[in-house]
Order: C-alpha cells, then sequence, then structure tokens
C-alpha cells in the first residue's frame, strides 16, 4: 500500500486535511487551507496496518496542493471527491458538532464566558444563542473557578454540559474543581455520579499573545485520573472529536488550538462520530515514526515534504487522545519502523512527549533501534518578540535535521 | 392536650429489626401527627435584605419525637466514632458533627428528598437525615465494601445519589459552586425543588463561593447557602479570620437570615422560609450559629484555641437535645425513663451496626481500578456509512 503513494517521490500527504506551500516551509507558517476535497469513511483495520484517513481517490499520487494561503479560496486542484461534503473552517466544524448534539439532546447545553450573545471568541458558538436560549447557552461571568464547579453540579445531577475556557491558560483558576470533583468524584462516589462534562477552549502559542495566553495544558491536566484529554487538528477530527466527547460519560478536556481554527477542508454531509481514545495515521511510512498532536502536525508534514524530497519515509500519526495513548496505534507504528521522534507543542519538562517518551520505552523497548527523540517547545515562557516566539516552538528545519540524524 | 400516655406500647418490647433498617424508619413512640405545638423560637430570627419568618414554629408530638430519636442516633454515631478513630479502625480524617445536630435535622423536617444538599466533609449525620443507613456509614469510616462509597471514599465523601445528597467534599468551598450547578440544573429542569449548600464559616472567606453567588443571584437558581458557623475555623477563630463576622450579610443584595443553629425549630422555619423564597426570587443566605463540641477533626484536641468552659457552657445552655428533651418533658410527651430508653436504644443500634460493619469485608484489590471511568470508555464511534462501528469498548 505504501508504495503506491511513495512512488512518485513527491510530497504526497494522506493527511486529511492541508498540506503546506512548499515555498514557505522555513516560516512558522500556521494556516493552511486544503484545496482537495478529500473524503473519508474512517476505518480501522485491526489485522495489519493502520489506513486512517485514506484518499479514496487512490493513483492521484502526485497530487500537489501549491497554495496554502487563506486568501486564495478557488481550488486549482482538480480533485474529483467521490464522495460529496461541504467545505468549512474549523470553527464552524466544531459549531457543527455542537449543534447537532444539543439538537440530539435536551441535557446538552453550553457554559462559558461570551458564549452566548457574543457567539464566543472564536465563533465556535455563534448563532446556538439565539437557537437555544440563554439558559441553555450560558453567558457567565469571569469566574472560571465558579462556573466550572457548575457544570460539574449540573452535571452531577444529569445535564451535559460543556464548560467553555475562553483560553485554556484560565482554567488553571479552575484546577481544583476539574481535577478533585470532576475527575474524582465517580470514583470517590463509588461510581454513583458521573461526570460528562466536555472542558473544551483554545489553547496552545498562538501570533505573539504573550506568555499568560499561550499555555498548554496538557502537561498540568495529563495526570489526573479520571478525564480524558484528546486534541483536535483538522475540521473533520473536530468536529467527530466533539460529537464524541459530548457523548462520553466521561469528563473529556478537547484542546483546541488558537492558530488552527480557521483552518479548511470538506468535511462529509452524513453524520460521524470519532473515538476518543484513537490516533489517526496521517502518513503511512517505513523508516520513522513521528508523532504529533495538534498545530505540531502541520510542522511535521511540512517537514515531511522536505524529508520526502530528500528520500525519507516518515509515518507520521497525529495521535489526536492525549490521556489515554492509543498505544496500539503507537505500538504497531513502532515494530514497524524502529525509531520515534515525537513532535509536539508541550514544554519539554514533564510534557505529554515526556509521557510518551515512557510509555513508549515501557511498552515497545525492543523494537527501537534508535533512542527516541522528542522535539518540544522550550521551556520558557512564550516571550513576545515575534522571532524569539518563533523559536520557543519547534519548527520544520529542526524536524528534518533530527530525522536525518535518526535515520543515519 | 393530655395525650394519651401510650403505656401499652411502652411495655410492648421494642422490636430490634435489623440493624440495618435505619432508626429513623421506626417510630416506637408517640405517632400523634394531629396534634399541633406551638413552640417559640429561642430568638428571634435577624433578616439581611428581608423579613424574617415568625418566631412561633408549628410542629406535632410525633415530630418533636422524632427529633430526639434522631439527633440521639446521630449524637450516638459520632461518639461511636470517635472511639473507633482511637481504636484506629478509622483513619486519616474525621470530622465530627455533634453539637451541631439541629441543623440536619431541622433542615429534613422542612424539605423532601428531592431538594438536593450539598456540604462540606462534616457529612456523617446530614449522610444519615438522608436516610443514609448506619451501616453504610461505618462500613464507610471504615473502609469496607458495605459502605455507601463502597470504602473508597472515606469519611469525607459520603453520597447518596437516590436521596439527593451530593456529598462530601474535602476541599473547602469546593462544593459551593456544585451546589449552584445543582441549582442550575433544577432550574433548566423546571423543577420545583432547591439545592442547600452548606459550608462553614472557615468556606465563608473564600473567593468561589462569591463567584457562585453572584451568577446564582444573576439567574435567579433556587439556591440556598447556608453557613454552618461554628465560630471556628479549625482553629482559628471566626474573628480572626473574618472582617465580617455577620455571614448572612456578605450576599449583600443577596438576602439573609441569621437563625439559632442549637434550635431545631428555629432551622426548621428558616429553611422553609428559605425554601419557599428561592423558589421564587432566588439564592438566600442562611446563618446557623452553631457549636461543635469535637475539635476540628479527631487530630485536634479542640481545646488549644477555645476553654473548656466555653464548650461545656455551651452544652449547659444550649444543647440541640436537651432542648428537645426539655420541650418533651414539658409537653408531657414522655417520661424522663422512656427518653433515657431512647438514648439506650440508640446506643444499642449503633452498637450493632458498628458490629455488622466490622463484618463487612474489606474492598477486592480489583476495585481500586473501578470507577475511575464511566463503564471503561463507553462512546460508540462510527463513520459516515454508520456501517463501520469501530469501537464499543466496555
Amino acid at each position: 500500500m505504501a508504495s503506491i503513494f511513495q512512488g512518485v517521490g513527491t510530497a504526497t500527504t494522506l493527511s486529511s486535511s492541508t498540506s503546506f506551500d512548499t515555498n514557505k516551509f522555513h516560516l512558522s507558517s500556521r494556516r493552511s487551507l486544503s484545496e482537495r476535497k478529500v473524503s473519508f469513511v474512517v476505518v480501522r483495520s485491526d489485522a495489519g496496518k493502520m489506513n486512517v484517513g485514506l484518499n479514496k481517490i487512490g493513483g492521484r499520487a502526485d497530487q500537489l496542493v501549491t497554495n496554502a494561503v487563506a486568501t486564495k479560496p478557488d481550488t486549482s486542484a482538480a480533485s474529483t471527491a467521490s464522495k460529496s461534503g461541504h467545505e468549512l473552517l474549523l470553527f464552524e466544524a466544531l459549531r457543527e458538532g455542537l449543534e447537532e448534539e444539543m439538537e440530539r439532546d435536551s441535557r446538552v447545553c453550553i457554559m462559558g464566558e461570551d458564549v452566548g450573545h457574543y457567539g464566543g471568541s472564536y465563533k465556535v458558538s455563534k448563532g446556538l444563542a439565539p437557537k437555544y436560549g440563554d439558559l441553555r447557552v450560558l453567558d457567565t461571568p469571569i469566574a472560571e473557578n465558579a462556573f466550572t464547579g457548575m457544570g460539574i453540579g449540573a452535571a452531577m445531577m444529569g445535564l451535559r454540559p460543556i464548560i467553555e475556557g475562553m483560553n485554556m491558560g484560565f482554567l488553571l483558576l479552575a484546577f481544583n474543581q476539574i481535577s478533585n470533583n470532576c475527575g474524582m468524584l465517580h470514583y470517590t462516589s463509588g461510581g454513583q455520579f458521573k461526570i460528562p462534562v466536555v472542558i473544551r477552549g483554545p489553547g496552545g502559542v498562538g501570533r505573539q499573545l504573550g506568555a499568560e495566553h499561550s499555555q498548554r495544558l496538557e502537561s498540568y491536566f495529563q495526570s489526573i485520573p479520571g478525564i480524558q484529554m484528546v486534541a483536535c487538528s483538522t475540521p473533520y477530527n473536530a468536529k467527530g472529536l466533539m460529537k464524541a466527547a459530548i457523548r462520553s460519560d466521561n469528563p473529556v478536556i478537547l484542546f483546541e488550538h488558537v492558530l488552527l481554527y480557521n483552518l479548511k477542508e470538506t468535511i462529509p454531509d452524513e453524520e460521524y462520530v470519532l473515538n476518543l481514545e484513537e490516533a489517526e495515521m496521517v502518513r503511512p511510512g517505513e523508516h520513522i515514526t513521528i508523532l504529533t498532536y495538534s498545530r505540531m502536525r502541520y510542522h511535521v508534514m511540512q517537514a515531511a515534504k522536505t524529508l520526502v524530497n530528500k528520500g525519507y519515509d516518515p509515518e507520521v500519526i497525529d495521535i489526536r487522545s492525549l490521556k489515554p495513548f492509543d498505544l496500539h496505534t503507537i505500538g504497531n507504528s513502532v515494530k514497524k519502523t524502529h525509531r520515534v521522534l515525537i513532535v509536539e507543542e508541550c514544554m519539554r519538562t514533564g510534557g505529554i512527549g515526556a509521557s510518551l517518551t515512557a510509555a513508549i520505552n515501557e511498552n515497545f523497548h525492543d523494537f527501537l533501534d534508535a533512542p527516541i527523540v522528542c522535539l518540544s517547545s522550550q521551556d520558557v515562557p512564550t516571550p513576545y518578540a515575534g522571532t524569539l516566539e518563533e523559536w520557543t516552538v519547534v519548527q520544520p528545519p529542526q524536524i528534518v535535521a533530527v530525522v536525518e540524524q535518526l535515520c543515519r | 392536650m393530655a395525650l394519651a400516655r401510650r403505656s401499652s406500647n411502652l411495655l410492648k418490647p421494642l422490636s430490634t429489626a435489623s440493624s440495618s433498617s435505619s432508626f429513623l424508619n421506626r417510630r416506637p413512640f408517640s405517632t400523634d401527627d394531629s396534634t399541633t405545638i406551638t413552640i417559640e423560637t429561642s430568638v428571634p430570627f435577624t433578616g439581611h435584605n428581608c423579613e424574617p419568618p415568625s418566631r412561633s414554629v408549628d410542629t406535632t408530638p410525633k415530630e418533636l419525637m422524632n427529633f430526639f430519636t434522631d439527633m440521639a442516633l446521630m449524637r450516638r454515631m459520632e461518639i461511636a466514632a470517635d472511639s473507633l478513630y482511637k481504636s484506629k479502625l478509622i483513619r486519616g480524617f474525621c470530622h465530627l458533627y455533634d453539637g451541631q445536630e439541629a441543623v440536619s435535622i431541622g433542615m429534613e423536617a422542612a424539605i423532601t428528598k428531592k431538594d438536593c444538599i450539598i456540604t462540606a466533609y462534616r457529612d456523617h449525620c446530614i449522610f444519615l437525615g438522608r436516610g443514609g443507613t448506619l451501616l453504610e456509614s461505618f462500613s464507610e469510616l471504615m473502609g469496607r465494601q458495605a459502605g455507601c462509597s463502597r470504602g473508597k471514599g472515606g469519611s469525607m465523601h459520603f453520597y447518596k445519589k437516590d436521596a439527593c445528597f451530593f456529598g462530601g467534599h474535602g476541599i473547602v468551598g469546593a462544593q459551593v459552586p456544585l451546589g449552584c450547578g445543582l441549582a442550575f440544573a433544577q432550574k433548566y429542569r423546571k423543577e420545583d425543588h432547591v439545592t442547600f449548600a452548606m459550608y462553614g464559616d472557615g468556606a465563608a472567606n473564600q473567593g468561589q463561593l462569591f463567584e457562585a453567588l453572584n451568577m446564582a443571584a444573576l439567574w435567579d437558581l433556587p439556591a440556598i447557602l447556608v453557613c454552618e458557623n461554628n465560630h471556628y475555623g479549625m482553629g482559628t477563630a471566626e474573628w480572626r479570620a473574618a472582617k465580617s463576622p455577620s455571614y448572612y450579610k456578605r450576599g449583600d443584595y443577596v438576602p439573609g437570615l441569621k437563625v439559632d443553629g442549637m434550635d431545631a425549630f428555629a432551622v426548621k422555619q428558616a429553611c422553609k422560609f428559605a425554601k419557599e423564597h428561592a423558589l421564587k426570587n432566588g439564592p438566600i443566605i442562611l446563618e446557623m450559629d452553631t457549636y461543635r463540641y469535637h475539635g476540628h477533626s479527631m487530630s485536634d484536641p479542640g481545646s488549644t484555641y477555645r476553654t473548656r468552659d466555653e464548650i461545656s457552657g455551651v452544652r449547659q445552655e444550649r444543647d440541640p437535645i436537651e432542648r428537645i428533651r426539655k420541650l418533651i418533658l414539658a409537653h408531657d410527651l414522655a417520661t424522663e425513663k422512656e427518653l433515657k430508653d431512647i438514648e439506650k436504644l440508640a446506643r444499642k443500634e449503633v452498637d450493632e451496626a458498628i458490629a455488622k460493619a466490622k463484618e463487612s469485608p474489606m474492598p477486592d484489590d480489583p476495585e481500586l481500578f473501578t470507577n475511575v471511568y464511566r463503564k471503561g470508555f463507553g462512546v460508540e464511534s462510527f463513520g459516515t456509512d454508520r456501517k463501520e462501528v469501530r469501537a464499543t469498548l466496555p
């Protein structure tokens, strides 16, 4: 299977979302649009290879997206999708997921700052308050600790609230509620109460937002027992994960990224719910497994283009599920390639990459030919200056350099 | 209103049902529900931004006897927990409620089992008041399987979902936003019920309390915030921790009521008043002026920051059970001896429950991993054609 896609040696990505402008690969490009209409039936084959996110249109291996800039919406690529879908941006995909679930279950409600009348600071809940009313789409005062607690209390009574942190960093104020009440109540009550909340919000390093608004909370929350964490990265998985998170009876923290909200993609018209605990195979390969999530996926794919030009064949997996890790997919990949590179936006110390490194070492040590390398953000507060900010996060040239070194 | 003394009942041997049936369900004594007795509360209520209710509370002989019986049981349970802790059968933290029983009893008399109660870690008696059994209580304290949280919660995590008792929380003040969330759900579902979110004078200084109160007032949630002011936040007296010890006034725009928390009838009247208010007008704060005889927890002797004279003074003058005893004797509902018998029965019940709880086994080792997630991960995920069901993990 892999040979079909590798044959031409071009930067063919099987990514379900976007590709990058090859000219700009050394800049920290963030927004990218995909003009390709890709169709999905996300199939998980347990036997052998994972082919999640298959491009059903097969033989167009030399399909190159030349333009990754938001201002040019006309599609130059003549993609003939076998299934029709509709094109939208990531925040609209999140909203679609929200709306579908609110329609389906009257217990689903949203609460957060400016989610109602304002429509959400990133427009994720735009239009929902006029439709569902002020109680179901609740504008809260600026009191994260209390409204997170309120959401959890409401969940104990049987509602299914979605709590939005305007920026993930603000949820640090609600850490007690998330850790003690959200994560642990099911256990300490002996199973009497379930807390089906979804805590979501944008996080990650944005564009010169400053240190306090560029936080990555995955690492802080990961040890809390009883919660699940997922990170979305494309409109397709954003909608699917949102729906799955709402339907799950466990508390789920859905990490979105500030810079990914305007990603455009075509997603299916039919309803679909993704698996919360599953990783996504972005690009199958042979030489090295690159594990990533959220925005770094795009940096990795950009680096992958360069790597393919240089003759390497990286396997890129978007782990999506940050807690628990999908060790099944990851393990199969490690067994195939024997080399692992983790690229994340988390901090070096105690980040998701650190846990993942430990997990892979513990479980798949025999299959590794080289030590696991983890590329993470620097252990510094995110500076305001643009050039410095660029260098706090991992850039594609660094990824390329590490892969070359690992695959020597 | 010389009630026919039911001497025949008294001579009948009290049926000793299995200790699992709550003592609270059996009423061997006065079952007269029809006669109304009017009782004046010890002190008048003080209102803030509201008209306080009247001092006269109507009650029946049955209710009076029930109050006595239930409070005797609660008191006995807490004292038994004290000795269990000292014999190291209960470990960790054990916060005892003796002295404050009137708050729980009075509240229960005014509300239904569909109204929600949420409190902090001093929850044993409130659990009992909500219908929890002694066996569940002692088993949970000793970490056994028969406990209300299967032994995995402990003293600070008693819950009873079917009676709308939401615990049982260790972190001071964190239960108040949860309580407002319960009230939010009640409003969302347009239920005619209220939530009592209880906290102490120490927690009254927490910021999240005011955040939650603001939201409750903003959206007219049926939340009643009950401050059980026992005047000490662990070892710190209230005048050393709070600039304004009038906790019922702290709500500012939210009305408040100060209640003598050692008088079960005052509590009952206040809770009734509060429930009516909350259903119409939104949140209200009740400050229950109460006292705990034990220290903050079993690790605290309780005498380093207050004098023994103070404790015994309160015990003599304001003890809630004594007050009810005097009322019963004054209204000729039972004799001294009968009341003593009730207390003996309570003691017996408690001892039986402890014996039974000791027989209950510790949780099995696999229980360590149960209930971390709900049913494992139970989401069914599917692709667009709905034929590929990819995972329904157990």
